[in-house]
């Protein structure tokens, strides 16, 4: 028996490195300073489906909703051992909330189709919520596994996972087909190939294309898709027509949550006591914890 | 609009016993339904839980939905989240609150997917308000308050034309407040009906292990974060805790770097602690750090970056390597309390 997955995966901001410049003097962030990584557990996501195909067969397919820069995170999918790679992408999915994000992402899934396992990151780091993967497995009626630590076996339409949870873990047995999330510890994400870098680094999405052929005729533009086609460099985009979805549950306006205020962090004074780091200031500072009657 | 005023705390068991964080949240919503002159209403799922549900009259509980059944002895997503989603659809409370842990953020997306209701995440603080929103009045919606964007600002998210507003909750960010009298509640069961469905991923083994770590209840906590460098400098910390008395924990950056387990992990996304003393060591104070440990009686911090934002919440400040004053501190502390 083999298995198709799709895993989902994000381009997300480097949260953990921001810099003096990310931050606009009016305290909103300047997006375009950031620098975009992979979502560490998006990768190991793709790392565990990359694992159970080469344990059972199968096919690995990844998806990412995004702009279109997103394309440089499908490559890497690609590099790592990824079958096939699909871009979800379309002004009118922009600024969605996890509702209608994972509702996008659930529609594309339905297009996608013939999947026995969809795995994603437990959360994104730009985020932490958690909340997509169970929204989009909520909205296909998929049953979930949240936070998989090790996928202990498959057989037929049965999967046996490990999970996390608190102070333990639990092992479940889930009917296929099914939605997992994956924790940062389940594995180690293997680097990219060599051969398979030289062999993807041209594979391109339809825009990518256009912007390559700018000036041809569209005749010529055809062929070239279909040479990308042909060769397995190509990229499919899917837009909100292609997946036919309803609009008013797209993007900034269907999603419930609005952001209606944001402060910046306002640093609190310094109205505190300077101690010397020396020893007689750890002599004076373990008085004034006795003073605050905390020692002794 | 949704015109009814109930705010609902789901009630988290763990074989049998109640989560600290539901008596949490359960705290904040009475507060929450006293601003909006509502009700505060109890979603309790599990085996046996007569007394659980009892015990939530303590909190000012009027009305506990109870479902009881042999078959939902343990936390198990379909049933739980189906029994959730239809309560919510048919009573359509104003406010749903969930306990920010594995069961909750298991179970409270996919209620808030079934509802398509606004779900906000790791709330550090929630209020009832107006609000003007986009030239529109709303009257008393929930405002859903946390870090965002690596802890460079703080947001308030707002359902506007939610009818049910959802958030959930990290143990340790809100107080436990019982009340000195019981409420006179009353406790309603919830048919549940076994479906086929329900069981299409089933548990076949457990391992539960009590928590060796209690951070909360420690008077005195050491913490380490990113700027302890490696492994082995944090483990001076272990010493440092062991002299005086404390546990050790960490930031969420010095669990990334394996310096420390996630169950020691201090912040928005880890918990929340209210020591005596608290003793930051080579940690920054990234907002979501801070929201985790900042209403503590007395904090000591070291770092050697003297623009650190941690100064700005304790009360002695010491600029310094934190591998020369620690050792220095605990000698000082040998001599004088032994």
């Amino acid at each position: 028996m083999s298995y198709h997955s799709i895993v989902m995966v994000k381009q997300v901001p480097d949260t953990a490195n921001i810099s003096g410049q990310v931050m606009k003097p009016d305290g909103t962030v300047n997006r375009s300073k950031l620098p975009t990584i992979f979502n560490p557990e998006d990768k190991v996501a793709l790392e565990l489906a990359l694992q159970f195909r080469d344990r059972f067969d199968g096919t690995v397919r990844v998806m990412t909703m995004g702009p279109l820069k997103a394309s440089d995170l499908l490559r890497e999918c690609l590099y790592m051992g990824a079958d096939e790679a699909f871009l979800i992408s379309d002004r009118k999915f922009a600024g969605a909330d996890t509702l209608a994000t994972s509702y996008v992402l659930a529609e594309a899934l339905r297009k996608l189709g013939n999947y026995d396992i969809i795995f994603a990151g437990r959360q994104a780091i730009d985020g932490d919520t958690a909340q997509v993967g169970p929204q989009t497995a909520e909205k296909l009626s998929l049953p979930q596994i949240t936070y998989t630590e090790a996928i202990l076996n498959a057989e037929g339409s049965m999967i046996t996972v490990k999970r996390k949870v608190d102070n333990g873990f639990e092992v479940l047995e889930g009917t296929l087909p099914l939605l997992l999330t994956v924790v940062k510890d389940a594995a180690t994400p293997r680097p990219f190939r060599a051969k398979r870098v030289m062999a993807y680094k041209n594979a391109h999405t339809l825009l990518e294309l256009e912007k390559m052929t700018e000036g041809n005729s569209l005749l010529y533009m055809d062929q070239l898709k279909e040479e990308y086609v042909s060769k397995g460099l190509f990229i499919p985009t899917l837009t909100a027509d292609d997946l036919d979805v309803d609009l008013s549950r797209c993007g900034l306006g269907g999603s419930p949550t609005k952001v209606h205020k944001i402060e910046s962090v306002v640093l609190g004074g310094s109205a505190h006591e300077t101690i010397p780091a020396t020893k007689d200031g750890m002599y004076a500072l373990i008085d004034k914890l006795m003073d605050d009657h905390i020692f002794g | 609009m949704n015109e009814n005023k109930l705010v609902w705390v789901f009630i988290e068991q763990r074989d049998g016993k109640p989560a600290d964080v539901s008596f949490e949240l359960l705290s904040k919503g009475r507060k929450l339904a006293e601003n909006l002159n509502g009700e505060l209403q109890a979603v309790l799922i599990g085996h046996n839980m007569q007394a659980v549900a009892e015990e939530t009259f303590h909190y000012g509980v009027t009305d506990v939905l109870l479902a009881d059944h042999p078959e939902l002895n343990h936390y198990n997503t379909l049933p739980y989240s189906r029994i959730m989603s239809e309560l919510v659809d048919r009573y359509q409370p104003r406010i749903v609150l969930f306990g920010g842990t594995f069961i909750g953020r298991d179970l409270a997306p996919r209620v808030a997917s079934h509802t398509r209701s606004g779900l906000t995440a790791d709330c550090t603080d929630l209020q009832i308000s107006d609000v003007t929103y986009l030239r529109k009045d709303y009257s008393q919606l929930l405002l859903q308050i946390r870090p965002a964007f690596g802890g460079n600002i703080i947001a308030t998210i707002i359902c506007p034309d939610s009818p049910v507003q959802m958030a959930t909750v990290r143990e340790g960010v809100m107080e436990k407040i019982p009340l000195a009298q019981p409420v006179a509640g009353r406790i309603t069961p919830i048919y549940y009906e076994p479906d086929a469905a329900d069981h299409l991923v089933r548990i076949i083994a457990r391992h539960h292990e009590e928590s060796k770590v209690n951070l909360k209840a420690a008077p005195i906590i050491v913490a380490g974060g990113y700027g302890m460098g490696n492994w082995q400098n944090f483990q001076i910390l272990h010493e440092l805790a062991r002299v005086i008395g404390g546990e050790v924990a960490g930031t969420r950056a010095a669990v990334d770097a394996g310096y420390i387990d996630h169950v020691r992990q201090v912040g928005q996304t880890g918990v929340t602690v209210r020591p005596k003393l608290y003793i930051a060591c080579g940690i920054s104070g990234a907002i979501q750090h801070r929201a985790g440990m900042s209403e503590s009686n007395k904090i000591i911090a070291i770092n050697a970056d003297p623009d650190a934002p941690i100064f700005g919440v304790c009360h002695y400040g010491i600029v310094g390597d934190v591998m020369e004053v620690i050792p220095k501190l605990i000698d000082a502390y040998k001599h004088k309390l032994k």
